[in-house]
């Protein structure tokens, strides 16, 4: 138990050192498929963040009692509750963003990156470290989103959430909206956050 | 006796705690299933209501077109929408198609069928209007699709879909990849000629299914194009 890191150290390492998509690699299916928009990529992000959080608490809860050779069936079968709240909430109150991401909503199910914090913290750690390994591992997993969603969109239509921010003259470029616009953003700025951090960790990093 | 006694007591013993080590699940499982059958009891009228709300918000532009609609709207006017249900036998089995009949101070203004079919990705769901008579499309919306996102979701746009309007009912529409120009064609959107044909040909089905039993149906009394504007 020492030697595993404190909820500080979980919610700080989520966000960036430890981030789901750019470090991790984990839960690549929405962060392709949803970041056209930004909007689509924060409401994703929100729904991720809600399952994780309860996965997370309720996995913690019940880490005492789970047999190792059941434990994935358990995590499955959590995961799957909280999904589908999320899709009929989505659908009953934000009717418009639920049929812009279709199945992208069951989709979290097999989410990697939920099932991984199960298994790594929250199986392990109690219910608090637990809750905030969550909601940093969800801002680290929004702030990729976000982050690919916005470029996706500035350079696709020329506009971010309504709001026109490149010069009318701007020819949209339609391929960044299109899936190998997911792509190619993801793997430019996966780059940029790679060189970043070989710069600044010198020689620590692996 | 003492190595059968032991053989027994380990055979009975996995056995049971096999079940014994599945209980977390099987608690886990009824718990989440009655939160979600409570889920769904809650949300699912919500949903359904959406769904209705946004026919029949679409019913007057479909039947009257967007300006009419939108005129009729500012005056405070509004459409009497009667929902039915009508059955159509098919070979093998009998399909069902909610159609919504919009009337107008008693008249007869046009119908909106809800249909469906497979599209490129995903099931695409149709809002269709169409003149009393069924020899005009008046309208069309897209209610659900999943198309792929910047080629065939563009059959939602209005651009797109405004070709449908006034197209005639009376024969099959066809797609044509670019120039369309006579009236019955419908041109494809650039890079989901499978979308555009699929939308294209269950309007072209609907419209065959529905004509006798609408235009033979008992509400079809004041029959006669002549209420088209």
């Amino acid at each position: 138990m020492a030697d595993l890191p404190t909820a500080t150290e979980r919610f700080i390492n989520g966000i960036l050192p430890e981030n789901p998509v750019y470090r991790q690699l984990l839960g690549l299916c929405p962060t392709l498929a949803v970041t056209n928009s930004l909007k689509a990529a924060i409401t994703m992000a929100g729904a991720v963040g809600f399952v994780l959080l309860c996965a997370n608490v309720i996995t913690s809860l019940i880490r005492n009692l789970l047999k190792p050779h059941l434990r994935i069936v358990v995590f499955t079968l959590t995961i799957a509750t909280f999904v589908t709240i999320a899709d009929r909430f989505l659908a009953a109150y934000l009717y418009q963003m639920s049929k812009t991401l279709g199945p992208y909503i069951p989709l979290i199910i097999v989410n990697c990156i939920i099932i991984c914090r199960c298994e790594v913290c929250a199986s392990k750690q109690s219910p608090l470290v637990a809750a905030t390994d969550a909601v940093g591992q969800s801002l680290g997993f929004g702030i990729a989103l976000s982050s690919i969603a916005a470029i996706r969109e500035i350079l696709g239509t020329g506009a971010l959430l309504g709001l026109r921010i490149m010069p009318a003259s701007w020819p949209d470029w339609v391929i960044m909206v299109l899936p190998p616009g997911a792509f190619l953003t993801f793997g430019l700025l996966l780059g940029t956050v790679n060189w970043i951090t070989a710069r600044r960790g010198g020689k620590k990093t692996a | 006796m003492n190595v059968d006694d032991e053989k027994n007591k380990s055979a009975g013993g996995l056995k049971s705690s096999n079940l014994v080590q599945a209980w977390l699940v099987l608690v886990l499982a009824v718990g989440f299933g009655v939160s979600l059958a409570g889920v769904q009891l809650m949300l699912g009228p919500v949903i359904e209501g959406n769904k209705l709300n946004e026919t029949l918000e679409k019913v007057p532009e479909l039947v009257l077109g967007n300006l009419l609609a939108a005129k009729m709207a500012g005056e405070n006017q509004t459409l009497e929408i009667v929902p039915r249900q009508v059955t159509v036998e098919k070979p093998g089995r009998n399909k069902f198609y909610s159609v919504y009949e919009a009337r107008y101070q008693g008249d007869l203004k046009g119908w909106v069928v809800k249909t469906k079919g497979q599209g490129y990705a995903d099931t695409i769901e149709l809002l269709l209007g169409l003149s009393p008579d069924l020899h005009t499309i008046t309208g069309l919306f897209v209610l659900d699709q999943k198309e792929t996102p910047g080629l065939g979701n563009k059959i939602i746009t209005d651009a797109w879909r405004s070709q449908f309007v006034d197209a005639p009912a009376d024969r099959s529409l066809v797609v044509i990849k670019t120039g369309a120009s006579r009236p019955g064609e419908i041109d494809a959107v650039t890079g989901a000629t499978i979308s555009s044909k699929s939308v294209t040909a269950m309007i072209n089905t609907t419209v065959g299914d529905l004509r006798k039993p609408l235009t033979t149906g008992p509400s079809s009394a004041g029959k006669g194009g002549k209420n088209n504007g």
